[in-house]
């Protein structure tokens, strides 16, 4: 068919105006598909931000409407006035920011030695690590808490920060990121008489800002997102994060929507920010360990 | 430095570096665990001795607060075996993730094919797509609840304007398990995704354009490069897929509590409440033991279908 075509020069020309509009059909139609599917996708964020501005005695009208009379913020400031929230908040920037500089500390030092130093049994240690990912975190709640229980550590920030910041995945983030700095850099530097810490600090760190913005920016959303652990750990309403404090915000508001919503919101927002500023970071990261692994 | 000093000091400077080898051998050795001792103290602390308690307490009569009571053997798991609530609640595991799998992987390999074809604002449609994922599971289930709400819901309102039957969502015992399934779809899709087209995008164009040359249309592009080339992801993401799955809890928990009337009740939930309202924490860790095999069974088969497949490739 294709040298067909490049025989008959003549007809080609009006050949070739067929599939390139049927091209342009297809991506439009494409195009038409995706952005029904993206709005269909904002739709919960769209209808909660949109119930939150509404005022309370709107938001359960029949049938369901869009519009409102007026659109308010005072669901956002009884929210804040009435609620813990920004108790919560502090909880959960406060753990989030310590699990993740400690997981970034740790685990590139971990990741270091077994990149760079040669020391007898690596081998062994890194695929006993490594096997921890198969270790299904939520299944170790019970005997967690009974080891921070005869701690004494039950309610503190520490019940939440210490079990989240051996990561073996972050780990191996990274190693695989480590393994791919060429060796003279650092030769040449041992060679000059540097330790092995002052290697790792003043020529590892530096040039190891995309994995270091990798595990930090997922540390932090994991973090700022789990559950599970704060829920059995924290009990004092003043030491919730975020996630668990808004589970109680539903029984506590009983059926005020508007202020649900306003504090789903306000619990949403930080994480979206974070997202919005580190989108290419993220989805990278995400990419780059999966099609490597 | 003449030829012959350095004959003459040969062996001395040998034996020497010998010297200076071994303690050098145990200086790199000592900095080496150095390095990794902290995250070794912490995950053996808190990844690999709650499994060795946990193993321990599943054979004990072990409550919270009053501590080991007294050995039981195996009278946990024996009790377990014969408990309905065990199996009910592993089914409802199982079937959430026979539900939920296929989904999440067929909807997020639909949207990365739709997204890579379209070449306007590719970012915003990934942003929009992954965005749900970074949101917490509390602020997600806030949502999701206000829209299966009957009556003023979004989905009941709409469905009633458009003049359908209002749908229990979150009370008929038979629609709960997908309420669940669909807010996770939403929630989560966008972390595989955002692999598939990251994973379309390494794909070498000269493949397609070879096959377009050959009169390949659209689909049988898809069919027989597309597809195949995606092998190794669309295994990893299975994998992934299946081990998060088995152990959905936070959604399920606070969307319905397990119910209505038990039906949607995980796994992890049930230990849960076995360790915290029942103060079983014996009981719940021989759940949590058989979950574990379970899981590790799993994604242990998983694998080694995995290196089977590479194998053959």
């Amino acid at each position: 068919m294709s040298t067909h075509s490049v025989g008959l020069q003549g007809r080609t020309q009006t050949r070739a105006a067929d599939p390139r509009l049927k091209r342009n059909i297809v991506k439009g139609v494409t195009l038409v598909v995706l952005i029904i599917l993206a709005l269909l996708w904002l739709m919960p964020i769209l209808w909660a931000l949109d119930t939150s501005l509404k005022p309370e005695s709107e938001t359960t009208l029949i049938p369901v409407t869009w519009f409102s009379s007026h659109f308010t913020f005072q669901s956002y400031v009884t929210t804040l006035a009435t609620s813990n929230m920004l108790r919560w908040y502090f909880n959960s920037i406060l753990t989030s920011a310590i699990i993740t500089a400690a997981t970034v500390l740790v685990s590139s030092l971990a990741a270091f030695s077994f990149s760079r130093i040669p020391f007898r049994g690596r081998n062994v240690l890194f695929w006993i690590i490594l096997a921890g990912i198969m270790i299904p975190g939520q299944i170790l709640i019970v005997p967690l808490f009974t080891e921070m229980q005869s701690l004494g550590l039950v309610d503190t920030y520490w019940s939440i920060i210490l079990p989240q910041i051996a990561s073996p995945v972050m780990m191996f983030v990274f190693k695989q990121f480590f393994d791919g700095i060429p060796r003279e850099l650092e030769e040449s530097a041992l060679m000059d008489g540097a330790s092995r810490l002052r290697v790792y600090w003043q020529i590892w760190m530096p040039l190891s800002g995309p994995a270091i913005a990798a595990v930090a920016i997922f540390t932090f959303v994991f973090s700022w997102n789990n559950f599970i652990l704060p829920f059995i750990m924290l009990t004092g309403n003043n030491m919730m994060t975020i996630p668990v404090g808004l589970a109680t915000v539903q029984t506590s508001f009983g059926i005020h929507y508007a202020q649900i919503m306003a504090s789903a919101v306000l619990g949403g927002v930080p994480v979206l920010i974070v997202f919005l500023f580190f989108q290419r970071q993220i989805v990278q990261g995400i990419a780059g360990t999966g099609l490597k692994g | 430095m003449s030829d012959l000093s350095i004959q003459e000091q040969a062996p001395r400077a040998a034996a020497q570096t010998r010297q200076q080898s071994r303690t050098s051998r145990w200086r790199t050795d000592l900095t080496g665990l150095g390095f990794v001792l902290p995250f070794l103290i912490l995950y053996a602390l808190f990844l690999i001795w709650p499994v060795i308690l946990g193993l321990r307490m599943s054979f004990f009569n072990w409550s919270l607060g009053k501590g080991e009571l007294e050995f039981l053997g195996l009278a946990n798991y024996q009790e377990l075996f014969s408990d309905p609530a065990f199996s009910s609640s592993l089914v409802n595991t199982l079937y959430f993730t026979v539900l939920s799998t296929p989904v999440l992987i067929i909807l997020a390999f639909l949207l990365a094919w739709l997204v890579n074809r379209a070449i306007p604002a590719q970012w915003l449609f990934r942003a929009i797509f992954f965005a749900p994922f970074v949101l917490s599971v509390s602020v997600v289930v806030l949502i999701w609840s206000w829209l299966y709400e009957p009556g003023f819901g979004l989905i009941n309102g709409t469905l009633t304007a458009i003049g359908l039957k209002e749908v229990n969502w979150l009370t008929d015992t038979h629609v709960a398990m997908l309420a669940v399934v669909l807010l996770t779809a939403w929630w989560t899709v966008g972390f595989n995704f955002v692999l598939y087209l990251a994973g379309m995008q390494q794909i070498p164009s000269e493949l397609y354009e070879a096959a377009s040359i050959d009169g390949a249309g659209t689909m049988a592009q898809t069919r027989w490069i597309t597809i195949p080339q995606l092998g190794r992801i669309s295994t990893l993401i299975l994998i992934l897929q299946v081990i998060a799955s088995l152990q959905v809890f936070g959604q399920i928990y606070l969307l319905t509590s397990g119910g209505p009337n038990f039906s949607t009740r995980p796994m992890i939930q049930y230990i849960y409440q076995s360790g915290f309202t029942s103060f079983r924490v014996g009981f719940a860790s021989a759940i949590s033991f058989v979950f574990f095999i379970l899981i590790l069974i799993i994604s242990i088969g998983q694998f080694l279908l995995v290196s089977r497949q590479r194998r053959d490739a």
